[in-house]
């Protein structure tokens, strides 16, 4: 019973998808094109947020601290 | 929080209309959807210039090919790209009379929409919230059709002449004596046709050197009766009336454009009901105004009259104002009295000019006998004046249905436009992908609603208009709702957030009301 509503529930949420994006009136070849190109950008916004953001993050991290632990060292 | 707008005592009762702004998110979203099926829009017209796909919408010969291209603007792009998609939900072809319910034939395609195929069945029972069937009169039994039947016996169907020719049968000249003390004006005529009643008089009135001051949302046939008269026309913003007065000030002191000569005749048009937005047009100002400027004022009640004031006279009953205020009181018959053609009252040297001058009554043909019939028929129970109370019965209804309607989809929180008490209502859906999911679901639950997009309306406020009947139970109404509301719930359509737009409305800096003391 529960599986049913969280299915209906998914289904839902993908109807709502198809209407914003305005997939429910294209053409079943024109939404797997729409689907592919989106998964694919997205994939690729996933993919270099996952490279780059730790490496950003870390150097952003040592440079604030750098900044405010540097000035007590060099008056020492 | 209703917003009553008092001005210097020109209204004896609140004025409630309310527009609320389209929220941020949902403007947003409507732009990205528009944008994902522009891009498409190119890609299918790439495909079929290069004949990669078959072309099956009208296109130039190829010997016109090097001409002056006919279908490359917008309109036609959006009507090849975007409105093929959806077209599914227009011009449904119904088979019994358009009372409350209605049944509709059904039809499927195969190829997207650009052919059709009729199933052979069908869909039964349809309640009908589409058609302008304001007071019920839209029926195959009862006493119009038996009067209208042996009308029919008697003279036939058609008239085969014109007005001025051989087209004048003594049930027009009932008619019009009946319209006429209908409205309360001196005198009365009526046309075959209620788009051609607006389209040919409006140059039989004004000329070259007259100003029209017309609506921003006026009607096709009346813009297209000012184009044609090849008068001045100037818009004013959507029921302002400080945008008007500023129109006539400018227009009295600048005069024409390059003589500076006083215009001939200054004539403003507005409507009754506007059945795009579902609201009244403010007549105590227009009238204040129109006294203190010296103009004119042409009131098109094609959707007010019948179903606004409390004896259905229309919008000036509505107001409590004098019929002789309104200079030209145009109105249909085909929404409230479920017949067709349209009238122009006023007063007795206006209307016997224009059974002259009107390019209707010379070139036009006459209404039809067994629709007059019908005319009268409805118009005296309308007045009460068939002995019955079923007139006044059924303006109580339709007051009630819209009071009703409108107070139950407000607070399922859907977006309504327009004024409380008209029975145009209209919902906002903004998405062009919610355009043709909301007529499709509606249907399939067996409700028959009309869905309009642009080029009807602005691009991005698209809207579902209901109109209401006299003929609606509450019963019908009730399931109704209850269809709406799943809909809606399906469609995520309830964008309300209960935060009402004040009226621009500055009643004492601006505008002066004062009676002009001749």
């Amino acid at each position: 019973m529960d599986f049913k509503r969280v299915k209906d529930y998914f289904y839902w949420l993908y109807f709502q998808y198809l209407l914003i994006t305005c997939s429910y009136v294209l053409e079943p070849w024109e939404r797997s094109m729409f689907d592919t190109i989106l998964v694919t950008v997205l994939a690729m916004v996933l993919y270099t947020a996952y490279v780059f953001i730790p490496i950003h993050v870390r150097l952003a991290f040592e440079f604030f601290s750098q900044m405010f632990e540097g000035q007590p060292e060099s008056t020492i | 929080i209703h917003h009553i707008v008092q001005n210097g005592g020109l209204y004896k009762k609140p004025f409630n209309e309310a527009f609320e702004e389209t929220p941020m998110l949902v403007a947003v979203l409507t732009y990205v959807g528009y944008g994902v099926l522009t891009l498409f829009g190119y890609l299918r017209d790439f495909l079929r210039q290069w004949k990669i796909e078959k072309c099956q919408n009208a296109t130039e010969r190829e010997e016109q090919k090097d001409f002056v291209p006919l279908y490359q603007d917008f309109e036609n792009f959006y009507n090849r790209n975007l409105y093929m998609r959806i077209r599914d939900s227009w011009n449904r072809p119904i088979c019994s009379v358009p009372g409350a319910k209605v049944d509709v034939v059904e039809r499927v395609s195969h190829d997207y929409n650009w052919t059709f195929t009729y199933t052979g069945r069908v869909i039964k029972d349809v309640i009908n919230m589409g058609s302008y069937n304001y007071l019920g009169f839209a029926q195959n039994s009862g006493a119009c059709q038996e009067a209208a039947a042996e009308v029919l016996s008697q003279y036939g169907a058609g008239v085969c002449s014109t007005r001025q020719e051989m087209g004048n049968l003594d049930k027009h000249e009932e008619l019009e004596k009946l319209v006429a003390r209908f409205l309360g004006v001196e005198s009365a005529m009526t046309y075959g046709m209620g788009f051609a009643t607006n389209s040919m008089n409006i140059p039989a009135l004004v000329g070259k050197g007259c100003l029209i001051l017309s609506d921003e949302l006026n009607h096709a046939s009346l813009v297209l009766g000012a184009r044609l008269s090849g008068a001045t026309i100037r818009i004013f913003k959507h029921n302002n009336m400080q945008s008007l007065e500023k129109l006539l000030k400018d227009a009295i002191v600048h005069g024409q454009p390059r003589t500076r000569r006083p215009w001939k005749k200054i004539l403003i048009l507005v409507e009754g009901i506007y059945s795009m937005e579902g609201s009244i047009v403010r007549l105590p100002e227009v009238i204040a105004l129109k006294k203190k400027y010296k103009s004119y004022l042409y009131l098109d009640e094609a959707h007010s009259i019948g179903a606004l004031g409390p004896s259905g006279r229309g919008v000036v009953e509505y107001f409590g104002l004098n019929p002789e205020d309104v200079d030209v009181m145009m109105g249909t018959f085909t929404k409230s009295f479920g017949a067709a053609g349209g009238y122009i009252g006023g007063k007795k040297e206006l209307i016997d000019y224009l059974r002259t001058h009107s390019h209707s009554a010379v070139y036009a043909t006459s209404l039809s006998p067994p629709v007059v019939q019908q005319i009268i028929t409805s118009m005296k129970c309308l007045m009460g004046e068939d002995g019955s109370t079923l007139g006044k019965v059924c303006v109580q209804q339709l007051a009630e249905n819209t009071r009703y309607f409108r107070r139950r989809l407000k607070e399922m929180g859907f977006i309504i436009y327009g004024n409380e008490d008209s029975p145009v209502v209209p919902l906002m859906l903004y998405m062009p992908a919610k355009i043709g999911a909301f007529g499709r679901e509606m249907l399939k639950r067996n409700v028959g609603v009309v869905v309009v997009g642009f080029p009807a309306t602005p691009i991005i406020e698209s809207r579902a208009r209901f109109c209401l009947s006299a003929a609606h139970t509450k019963e019908i109404l009730d399931t109704a709702l209850k269809e709406i509301s799943e809909v809606g719930d399906l469609l995520q359509l309830k964008y309300s957030r209960h935060r009402l737009v004040p009226l621009l409305d500055r009643p004492f800096d601006e505008t002066t009301y004062e009676e002009t003391e001749d």
